[in-house]
């Protein structure tokens, strides 16, 4: 039976994309009169349609005043014109449409998925571009609001994951403004004002600091008009500033943080790379390698496969407007908080010093090559993609190379990119756990301290 | 990706659980091979992929008192190897192939699935039917596994409070039905699980006359026959002894329960007894989707009840759901979950979730608000055409539920024809006081959380 698996392999090695049997989805790109950019994929096959706007408005632009932004966005489905919040989602939700508002450190968003039946779609945008454009504000849903994001931020205190992720934030960016949770703190939260949301909208939630998707079974004509109902009362405005460049960490941090929980989790990372990075393409193969690839990575062989240590370990690069972050991470059970950060420091180290070897490359290059069209099979994954590349100004032929790009990188390319961009010795050490985790991580840093 | 063997969370607060819809958008074209195995074959030729899917009649609700969990461990041990595919080749085939693959245990089946480009569909049917009958169990593995799973538990629930409250909540709910235990099982069994126990829940379950392979992509159904009897044709049935019956006894009152965990946040579960398609009389069948329109009215959207009234209205709730489904294989439970808004306590919310059902059993429903439920559902069964997936997963669902996948078409049909009077019925048959079960998560302070202690700089942090 050892043929059949050679077999297998020979039948991926003989396996090439063929555009002849389906075609990526051709991007159209265009400008609204007053300034927003929309990316367009017709998708015929469906009778709906999905949207999403897009602003250059997440918690990156909250200033001295975090969870501004949030907290914009979770407010603008709460009233707006002469719609209360009652009436606007009952307008939606009688066509059949639903919508969603999300906001993380870069963006801020809106989406709705609709029928295309243009007597359903028409008012569903028309209520959606009322949304964003004239938003109410009114006191009492912006205190109610506000409560529900202070729950919010008691919610992510007793999850030990979010605990230790907003403490690697905090640590890594410090003054930038990537270091505060999106959703804000407590005291920065309860300091908010009506006022300060109002003047928030009125500078970011412009034309010309938005970015239009639409993916769904439209003609380009009908994409327009489209892109016109749901941009013709927004102000042109201005694109946001450049975001300042985060600086990288000057000496190691080892950070504990006491939890009653049974396990403790660990977060090892440093300053990542901007999307728009040239290191971009072996960053992103090399990390499947390390530690993005599930059961066949590093990380999660050492530690999970080999040891039984950990359910989940992984690494993986958040690719943002400047530098995001790099995080490896893995939860345990406290008391084997010591051995499994010593594992995890060993997989890092010799990735970082040696590189990958070339099966593994050969076989982080099978698997997303092979695997790009399950990367694009529905429109709301299309629908992701478009948010992206409008969003991070990305080559409007990302997808038709994105297979060619992963193809070219070398083994060379990722040892070089890693050894340049990955500084050990000034690491992040992040631990959320009780006191014996405490205990071992101490340890740890006496050890490396000699 | 995930990198894990998933396990649905079944019952939470945020899942607001949106009840079934059916999709009846390809053909499904149906086969049963010699041994037994079912397969189902769904058309959809938007992109050259495929979903491939094998659903086990196995879950934890086929399970005994002692070895709880057993089905979710025996899923992990699934990637464990066999002779022909050693440890480790499975997932390294499946990823070199591009697959995108994992698996997920519930109360009422066992699954795996691979979502592969069209052209590799082979690969996974040879690796699936060789680990349906072949399996090693190696006992050094399952012990490393073991811990694996351990280490899940505590991530799911020891750690999380609402898992927690949801675990203690169904315990308490169910008495002798066996949706009172866990998926994962409880720790104490976890850790006493012998590789015995895993090879004879394996002899028992997996075999092709208690499976049913659902594919649905770009494929030709003869051809997907034709693959499916190459590889799982040749496996030889097993006899299966259907799971010992064992329903619920009778709920006499109310119960209400106490979960005192360390948390910030208080947390309400309540859940009415409810019954479910599988097994209930056809004249029952009407109160079933009556019960899917009463959650989805109460909680079918932001202009649904619960979310209009509690959290806008009153404002007692920063969040809250309903959740039914008459798609599980035992009595079930209506549901609702919430957390109170810092103003109001857990009794607050409690008595406020009771107003509101108290007003439907008074006044019924309005019919402009059954009529946007419907229209919701009749358009959420347009848009999940948009994920290949999630179809298979509906068949795969039936039918390891024993009922029709046919149900997947005809289920707008019994949905449009129920009554703004049957909705009212419903809630008056059904959301009884006797029949409730209320539990409530009272936070014990975390201790010292947030002191952060802090040692720097130290010269190489990684060795």
């Amino acid at each position: 039976m050892k043929s059949a698996v050679k077999k297998l392999s020979v039948c991926v090695l003989v396996f090439a994309f063929s555009p002849a049997s389906w075609a990526i989805p051709q991007i159209e790109q265009w400008e609204t009169a007053n300034g927003a950019r929309v990316l367009f994929v017709a998708a015929p096959e469906i009778p709906m349609v999905d949207v999403k706007v897009v602003f250059d408005a997440g918690s990156a632009r909250d200033g001295e005043k975090p969870g501004l932004a949030a907290l914009t966005n979770n407010l603008l489905d709460e009233g707006a014109g002469d719609k209360s919040a009652d009436q606007m989602a009952e307008s939606f939700e009688n066509l059949g449409a639903t919508v969603g508002h999300a906001a993380d450190r870069d963006m801020a968003t809106l989406s709705l998925r609709s029928l295309n039946d243009p007597s359903l779609l028409q008012p569903a945008l028309e209520n959606l571009a009322l949304s964003y454009s004239q938003p109410r504000f009114d006191a009492e849903a912006f205190k109610r609001v506000q409560q529900q994001t202070l729950a919010q931020i008691e919610q992510a205190a007793q999850t030990p994951g979010s605990v230790a992720a907003h403490a690697f934030y905090r640590a890594l960016y410090d003054k930038h403004p990537y270091a505060s949770p999106v959703e804000g703190t407590t005291s920065s939260v309860t300091a908010l004002t009506p006022e300060e949301i109002k003047t928030f909208h009125k500078h970011y939630y412009v034309a010309k600091n938005s970015v239009i998707a639409i993916v769904g079974a439209l003609d380009k004509t009908q994409a327009e008009a489209l892109a016109n109902t749901l941009t013709k009362q927004l102000p042109m405005g201005e694109a946001a500033s450049a975001l300042p460049a985060p600086q990288d960490l000057t000496a190691p941090q080892t950070v504990h943080i006491q939890h009653p929980s049974t396990q403790t989790h660990v977060l090892l990372g440093q300053l990542g790379v901007s999307r728009h990075d040239p290191d971009y393409f072996p960053l992103y193969v090399g990390n499947y390698v390390l530690g993005g690839g599930g059961f066949v990575s590093r990380l999660l062989k050492q530690v999970r496969e080999k040891r039984g240590l950990a359910y989940s370990a992984a690494s993986y690069f958040a690719f943002q407007q400047v530098a995001g972050t790099f995080i490896a991470s893995l939860q345990t059970r406290n008391d084997q908080t010591a051995q499994a950060l010593e594992v995890a420091q060993g997989v890092l180290k010799d990735f970082v010093e040696n590189g990958a070897t070339e099966a593994e490359l050969k076989a982080a290059k099978q698997h997303l090559i092979g695997g790009f069209p399950m990367k694009i099979d529905s429109n709301r994954e299309i629908l992701e993609y478009l948010a992206m590349i409008g969003f991070y100004h990305m080559p409007l032929d990302h997808l038709q190379n994105f297979t060619k790009k992963i193809d070219a990188v070398t083994l060379e390319q990722i040892k070089t990119a890693y050894q340049k961009r990955f500084h050990l010795d000034k690491f992040i050490t992040l631990t959320v756990g009780n006191e014996e985790s405490k205990a071992a991580v101490k340890s740890e840093a006496e050890k490396s301290g000699k | 990706m995930s990198c894990s063997r998933i396990l649905p969370r079944l019952l939470g607060l945020c899942l607001l659980q949106s009840p079934l819809v059916f999709a009846a958008a390809g053909e499904v074209h149906e086969f049963k091979l010699d041994n037994g195995l079912q397969l189902l074959v769904k058309e959809d030729h938007r992109a050259p992929i495929v979903t491939s899917q094998v659903w086990y009649k196995v879950g934890s609700s086929y399970e005994t008192e002692g070895k709880t969990g057993l089905s979710h461990m025996l899923e992990h041990l699934m990637f464990k190897g066999t002779p022909s595919h050693p440890q480790g080749e499975f997932s390294r085939i499946m990823a070199a192939n591009g697959a995108t693959e994992n698996a997920f245990t519930s109360q009422d089946y066992t699954a795996y699935f691979q979502n592969i480009a069209n052209d590799r569909l082979e690969t996974s049917f040879e690796l699936e039917a060789d680990r349906m009958r072949n399996l090693l169990l190696d006992e050094a593995e399952f012990k490393k596994e073991r811990q694996v799973v351990a280490e899940e538990r505590r991530s799911r629930t020891e750690d999380n409070p609402g898992g927690v409250l949801t675990e203690q909540f169904h315990a308490a709910a169910y008495q002798t039905n066996p949706y009172h235990n866990p998926v994962i099982g409880w720790m104490s069994d976890i850790q006493h699980y012998e590789i015995g126990d895993l090879k004879a829940w394996y002899a028992h379950w997996y075999a092709p006359n208690n499976a049913t392979v659902v594919v649905a992509g770009d494929v030709d159904p003869k051809a997907v026959l034709e693959l499916a009897k190459k590889h799982f044709g040749k496996l030889s049935p097993s006899e299966i002894k259907a799971p010992a019956v064992r329903p619920e006894v009778k709920q006499l009152g109310m119960k209400r329960i106490l979960v005192k965990v360390p948390a910030k946040q208080p947390q309400l579960m309540m859940g009415y007894k409810a019954p479910v398609l599988k097994g209930s009389a056809p004249e029952l069948l009407p109160d079933i989707y009556a019960l899917e329109l009463l959650a989805a009215v109460l909680d079918g959207g932001s202009s649904a009840r619960l979310t209009k009234n509690l959290i806008r209205g009153q404002e007692v709730a920063v969040e809250v759901g309903a959740g039914y489904t008459g798609f599980e294989r035992l009595e079930t439970l209506f549901t609702f979950a919430g957390v109170p808004t810092q103003g109001h306590n857990l009794q607050d919310l409690e008595k406020a979730i009771l107003g509101q059902i108290q007003a439907i059993k008074d006044k019924g429903v309005e019919q402009a608000e059954l009529t946007r439920a419907k229209t919701l559902l009749r358009a959420a069964k347009v848009y999940e055409r948009d994920s290949v997936f999630y179809q298979a997963m509906q068949l795969g669902t039936l039918v390891t539920l024993g009922l029709d996948w046919r149900l997947s078409d005809s289920y707008l049909k019994e949905i449009e024809k129920v009554t703004a009077e049957q909705v009212q019925a419903a809630a008056q048959k059904y959301l009884v006081e006797d029949q409730l079960t209320v539990a409530l998560l009272e936070p014990q302070p975390l201790g010292a959380n947030q002191c952060i202690t802090e040692d720097q700089p130290h010269t190489g942090a990684i060795r």
